[in-house]
């Protein structure tokens, strides 16, 4: 597979190459042109292409979208389109790149995407931090406003469509789509209990479709170029590229653009220039926080949703964050804890006791308080207890770093 | 006092997380005043108990007056494993403050972010709306003495 065939590129396409705030560039890249296609087809055969295409959520979770649309779209009444951009898991900056790289194509995205539900209204919610990205998004809303491309007549068919910006205010867990929801109605965040999922009852209890910035930024590739195009890159049951996020103890830290399937070897040593200073490799934290520590014997899998979760893993965000054999694991995994305990939103007793517990154990066990193996047989109980009990993605997502860190902390031991 | 940053919506709940922002931003201090909480529930209806559980969810929202500038280190996993302890280190020696204080000066107040999303560039930290990378001793003494000279 050639990484760095050009055509792999989709949704960072245009990024650093045009001018994000003009219109124009991005119509005269072909812009605007899927949104023209769809508004030609019934919408329900845009859903059906993006059904077709094979497209999975770029949030993480990796749900198939297309599906998600399916379920939304027959319902009748008010319904919303909302795009997560609250972009908060530690390691991910992939939708900043595409919010101020090239805008409008997440703008073109949600109009189609709004179509074919058949939506009138869609909400763009950018965590609070990301000043840039507000400021962009809402100039870019501006622009398709005056050109016609968001109002009562979208391009002159009868679709109305209007699009604005929410701002979150630093909370990792609105990150999570109920939260998300719970956020947008002026409220604590607190994850809501599921179902009714937000396709049926979401915003102000109307059907609502919830997708990431990378997801919606794919849309008008698959109505432009067709759901078979869109498979012909990355594999069999992940289509289309990834934005992988390469930090850490690698040369040159950056986002990178790859087909699904892209090996982590491949990444780290064609793609990221290899380990920074030579030094040999040790680990690499993969998805995110909630993600696992890979090692060498983990460097040829192909990256993917499916490859991943039959190793164990997953492929979260898109992070790779790259360890060498400098680094120990624990300070990185008590890093990681301190996060969880500062973002749990403590709705579920077992997330918002359960990390601080974890925490506090990581700390014992390196103070040498208490015998590794005990602690770490209480954290893994705690783990697993949250993982059972958490009504969100966030209080059950300690157990995998923490036990794929397990071997790399034994063996660093073994070496003191 | 806030009444001209009111006028722009309509009194919907919805609208209470961009009024805080924009009520917080035109404050000079970077807060919502305990007035300002009482004007706002009046105008949406919400209970001043309603609205702290909202402010106190979110750590951008803040009910005491803070610095001119907050500055956001980032101790997110990529930006530890770059060194962001021994920067945050660095930047309480510069400042003189421990992280949640504020400056004498009123200039600057010092807070962690869980991640600011810039990790291609860590260690790094925001300054107001200004994002820095690449952060060591000697580029936060430099970026620093510059606020404090434009002030």
């Amino acid at each position: 597979m050639n990484t760095s065939d050009k055509k792999a590129r989709i949704v960072l396409e245009n990024a650093g190459r045009i001018d994000p705030l003009s219109i124009k560039e991005y119509m005269n890249s072909g812009g605007y042109e899927a949104l023209k296609k769809a508004l030609s087809m019934q919408s329900s055969a845009v859903v059906d292409e993006v059904k077709r295409s094979g497209l999975r959520g770029r949030g993480g979770a990796g749900f198939p979208t297309g599906l998600k649309w399916s379920f939304t779209a027959p319902l009748q009444g008010q319904k919303y389109i909302l795009c997560n951009a609250d972009e908060g898991e530690p390691g991910t900056f992939k939708d900043r790149l595409v919010m101020e790289g090239d805008p409008h194509k997440l703008i073109e995205g949600m109009i189609i995407a709004g179509y074919a539900i058949g939506a009138s209204e869609g909400f763009i919610y950018i965590r609070g931090e990301y000043y840039a990205s507000i400021e962009k998004i809402e100039k870019a809303i501006a622009a398709a406003e005056a050109e016609g491309l968001l109002c009562e007549k979208v391009l002159g068919k009868e679709f109305a469509f209007k699009l604005s910006v929410r701002k979150g205010a630093g909370a990792y867990v609105c990150g999570e789509e109920t939260a998300l929801i719970e956020s947008m109605e002026g409220k604590r965040g607190n994850p809501r209990v599921k179902p009714p999922f937000p396709g049926v009852s979401g915003l102000w209890g109307r059907p609502t479709v919830v997708n990431n910035v990378e997801t919606l930024a794919n849309i008008p590739y698959i109505i432009k170029n067709g759901a078979d195009a869109f498979r012909k890159i990355g594999t069999e049951k992940s289509p289309g590229t990834k934005v992988f996020l390469l930090s850490g103890k690698v040369k040159e830290p950056k986002a990178i653009e790859a087909p699904m399937g892209t090996t982590l070897r491949q990444l780290i040593y064609d793609l990221g220039g290899g380990l920074a200073g030579g030094i040999k490799f040790k680990c690499a934290l993969v998805g995110g926080a909630a993600g696992a520590f890979l090692g060498e014997d983990m460097l040829d899998v192909p990256m993917d949703y499916d490859n991943l979760l039959a190793k164990g893993a997953v492929l979260g965000s898109g992070v790779v964050m790259v360890l060498s054999e400098k680094e120990e694991v624990m300070p990185v995994l008590k890093n990681l804890m301190e996060f969880f305990v500062h973002e749990s939103c403590g709705q579920c007793a077992p997330c918002r006791t359960g990390n601080k517990m974890i925490l506090d154990l990581l700390g014992r066990i390196e103070a040498g308080k208490i015998a590794a193996e005990k602690g770490f047989e209480m954290i893994l109980k705690a783990a697993s207890t949250m993982k059972e009990t958490s009504l969100c993605a966030l209080g059950q997502s300690p157990i995998l770093p923490i036990s794929s860190a397990l071997k790399y902390y034994s063996r660093e031991l073994t070496i003191k | 006092m806030i009444s001209e940053i009111l006028k722009k919506y309509e009194p919907k709940k919805e609208n209470l997380l961009s009024i805080l922002h924009d009520v917080q931003e035109s404050s000079g201090k970077n807060y919502v005043s305990t007035e300002s909480v009482l004007e706002i529930g009046k105008f949406l209806g919400m209970t001043r108990s309603e609205i702290n559980g909202v402010m106190t969810f979110y750590t951008m929202l803040s009910e005491e007056p803070r610095g001119k500038y907050i500055i956001r280190i980032c101790v997110s996993a990529p930006c530890h494993v770059a060194g962001s302890v021994s920067v945050k280190e660095e930047l309480k020696k510069v400042l003189g403050i421990d992280v949640g204080e504020t400056t004498g000066d009123g200039l600057f107040t010092l807070e962690e972010s869980a991640c600011l999303g810039v990790c291609d560039i860590a260690p790094a930290m925001m300054v107001g709306k200004d994002v820095y990378g690449g952060l060591d001793g000697h580029k936060i003494k430099k970026i620093i003495s510059e606020y404090r000279s434009r002030k």
